[in-house]
């Protein structure tokens, strides 16, 4: 069991089905909304933390209670009643539906269309399956193999009970509790979310992704990541899954932390498809997400993200280089359709010497949605050399929607070198006469025009995830040029 | 094959075909001369069935058949294809990959599943010797920064893999250079069979002379105004246009 790769694991998955699934240790029960000091004391308290974790998260709330709901993003929503959310409940174990006949169809369709299996997708939305917990799992033979060299890949609550040292040096060193609104929040009531540590001089032998963590049933509310690679280590790590997600919190707070020390290096990736409402913009996520990795000597940092879903999104992966010669990298596809919302972008900011950063941001938009490139590129005095090259290249598909480039650059030292390219495209009769021509129909004609749009930053995916990713790309825009 | 009887087509009310009548057999190639603006590129497209172009009467017979009302796609599944005048790009889609969806999308269409890779990648081989296209040039993004000539090659190799019935090329010599063109007229002259067709629209004689035709058409404001054998194109390429506009406003 030396070279075990998510292939392998996907092999044995096809063969052997679902046979983890969720189970329970927390008798289940939910807080009653509302939020206060007492509120966060329960919930560390539930979770069996230590006093000192407790402590953090009551000064994360007391700096909250503080701020306001930042105003900056190009998006408009509903304020979300803070006091109205419960802010705890147990994961939950009770099925939704007692068979996929009471699923929405529609729902049901997309699944297929992504070449869902069925018991996946029985497992997506909730209904009710026969797990079998067997002690040789296939998650269990995955843990095996990060276990023989190493590597940490557990829930955050299991790390701060297993690995508090870990924990209590690097949670917040990257995201500071005060960071803005969203983060102190997400630090006062975290419940759920990742933890992963790689040690020095260990290249991670398969894509960690969440997909495949055992014992967390589906994403929380206020999830938490920390990631932490030592010195000269690799990881590449896969968050979210193409299937859509119906969840019925509407406001999601994400932290995501990244600590990659000297020589080392992280190729975070993201495909994100939350519910983005229905036609007329109704329902749908709101997802307000704080990711920020920090670069030592050497380091490097990779964001690749596919956006689809949210009705509201607001999302700024960013890099702090610190060390010298490190490098940060953000490739991502922002989609929306209908009455989609996204504010994105992500903040390098120089620090060290020769630090080089390149951005490609790809925007599509369609429906009345309107989606904006948000980003701030910093060099700092000391950052000699530092180089930053940006491309934003937005593709309209309608009249109605909206495409913006908000770019903000701050140089303090004199040898930087930034370029900045923008493009604004639209997806042309011509175009698509022209592949109907060919025998490819309008559908297929616009999944192909946009795949070749988004093919730099699809490119950056690994395999899998590519695949899905680009037929998640159709569906999204189906049925967005009539 | 084809059949077109008293077509009128117009784009925002402009009638731009004014009752065209042709017909061509399988077998048979036709040329389409005339001067600028005289709905050649129009008659085309029309036949591809662009939807900015409304047919206001007659009718276009395919096979015996009406296409009028089909999609396009619909029509290139039939088998019609067109070498645009003025390809389009489109940016990150690659020569072998728009090949690959359009030659699936094609066999879809007709109740077949996808060609196996195999048989795709030696098709691909084959073609682009045929044309003398270099293969480096298939993994570039369709038409982007082609030069004029490249983009009418590559127009040739798509007509080459999809293996039409009625083949219509609009101005393919147009930006081609004298050995290109005999490599694109040697290629559609090997693609020729009993059971296709070509509609070779063009101002020149100097591809007619690689590809002879059977019939010459002369196309002036929207009508097809004067038909003959190959030896009309050497009269045109002699004395111009003028002559047969004499004729029809006499
Ligand atoms: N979409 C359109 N909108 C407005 N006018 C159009 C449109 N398409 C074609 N026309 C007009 O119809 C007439 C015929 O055009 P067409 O392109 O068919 O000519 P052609 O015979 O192919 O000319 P050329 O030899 O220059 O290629 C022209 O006057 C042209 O301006
Ligand atoms: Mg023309």
């Amino acid at each position: 069991m030396t070279k075990y790769t998510e292939d392998d694991l996907r092999e044995e998955l096809k063969t052997k089905e679902y046979e983890y699934g969720f189970f329970t240790d927390i008798e289940s029960d939910t807080f009653e909304p509302g939020l206060n000091e007492d509120v966060v004391r329960a919930i560390s308290l539930k979770k069996e933390e230590p006093e000192w974790m407790t402590e953090w998260r009551l000064e994360a709330f007391r700096a909250w209670e503080k701020m306001i709901e930042p105003e900056w993003a190009n998006v408009t929503y509903e304020k979300p009643d803070f006091q109205a959310i419960s802010y705890y409940s147990a994961p939950n174990t009770k099925p939704k539906y007692d068979s996929l006949d009471e699923v929405d169809p529609q729902l049901l369709e997309t699944f297929k269309k992504l070449g869902i299996s069925m018991d996946e997708q029985k497992m997506l939305a909730g209904v009710a399956m026969d797990v079998v917990i067997d002690s040789v799992s296939v998650a269990t033979t995955f843990k095996k193999s990060l276990d023989e060299k190493g590597i940490i890949f557990c829930s955050i609550s299991e790390a701060i009970q297993k690995h508090p040292e870990l924990v209590k040096k690097y949670i917040g060193t990257v995201v500071p509790r005060t960071d803005n609104f969203y983060a102190a929040l997400n630090s006062a009531v975290f419940s759920d979310g990742s933890f992963c540590y790689i040690p020095k001089g260990v290249r991670c032998p398969m894509e960690l992704s969440t997909y495949f963590r055992i014992n967390q049933g589906g994403t929380g509310q206020f999830e938490r990541t920390l990631l932490i690679a030592d010195e000269d280590s690799y990881v590449s790590y896969l968050e979210g899954c193409t299937a859509p997600s119906r969840d019925e919190n509407q406001m999601h707070a994400a932290v995501v932390e990244l600590i990659a020390m000297d020589g080392a290096e992280i190729k975070y990736s993201t495909v994100q498809n939350w519910y983005p409402g229905n036609a007329e913009g109704k329902g749908g996520v709101f997802n307000f997400v704080t990711k920020r990795g920090i670069c030592e000597k050497n380091a490097k940092i990779s964001w690749t993200q596919v956006e689809t879903g949210s009705a509201v999104t607001w999302k700024y992966p960013s890099c702090i280089l610190k060390g010298d010669n490190s490098v940060g990298e953000f490739y991502s596809i922002a989609v929306t359709n209908n009455h989609q919302q996204a504010d994105t972008g992500t903040k390098m900011i120089h620090l060290g010497k020769n630090t080089r950063s390149t951005i490609i941001s790809k925007g599509i938009s369609a429906g009345k949605s309107q989606n904006s490139y948000r980003g701030l590129v910093q060099i700092g005095p000391r950052a000699e050399n530092a180089r930053n090259f940006s491309e934003c290249d937005s593709l309209l598909m309608g009249n109605d929607c909206g495409a913006h480039t908000f770019p903000y650059i701050e140089v303090k030292n004199k040898s930087a070198i930034i370029e900045h390219e923008a493009t604004t495209s639209k997806i042309g009769e011509d175009q698509i006469f022209y592949c109907n021509q060919r025998g490819i129909d309008t559908e297929k004609a616009i999944a192909l025009i946009v795949n070749g749009f988004s093919k730099e930053v699809l490119n950056k995916l690994p395999m899998e995830f590519a695949v899905e990713a680009q037929k998640l790309l159709e569906i999204s825009l189906e049925g967005s040029v009539g | 094959m084809l059949k077109i009887i008293d077509l009128h087509a117009s784009v925002e009310d402009k009638a731009i075909l004014k009752g065209i009548n042709l017909e061509i057999n399988a077998g048979e190639v036709h040329a389409i001369m005339g001067p600028n603006g005289s709905g050649k590129s129009t008659l085309a497209s029309v036949i591809a069935g662009k939807e900015d172009y409304e047919v206001t009467q007659g009718d276009i017979l395919f096979e015996e058949e009406s296409i009028n009302e089909l999609a396009p796609e619909e029509r290139a599944h039939k088998g019609v294809f067109l070498s645009f005048q003025y390809p389009t790009e489109i940016p990150g889609v690659s020569v072998t990959n728009f090949m690959k969806t359009a030659i699936n999308e094609t066999r879809k269409a007709r109740g077949l599943g996808d060609m196996p890779a195999n048989e795709m990648l030696k098709m691909i081989r084959e073609k682009s010797e045929m044309l003398e296209i270099d293969r480096k040039f298939l993994s570039r993004s369709l038409n982007e920064g082609f030069s004029g000539g490249e983009k009418k090659r590559n127009e040739i190799f798509q007509l080459a893999m999809l293996e039409p019935k009625l083949a219509i090329l609009d101005e393919t010599d147009s930006g081609l250079d004298i050995d290109a063109l005999r490599i694109v007229a040697s290629g559609v002259n090997k693609l020729r069979s009993d059971e296709n067709a070509v509609i070779i629209i063009t101002h020149y004689q100097r591809l007619l002379d690689h590809i002879v035709p059977d019939f010459v058409h002369v196309m002036f404001e929207g009508r097809i105004v004067k038909s003959g054998g190959k030896e009309l194109a050497h009269e045109l390429e002699e004395k111009g246009y003028d002559w047969i506009k004499d004729e029809v406003n006499a």
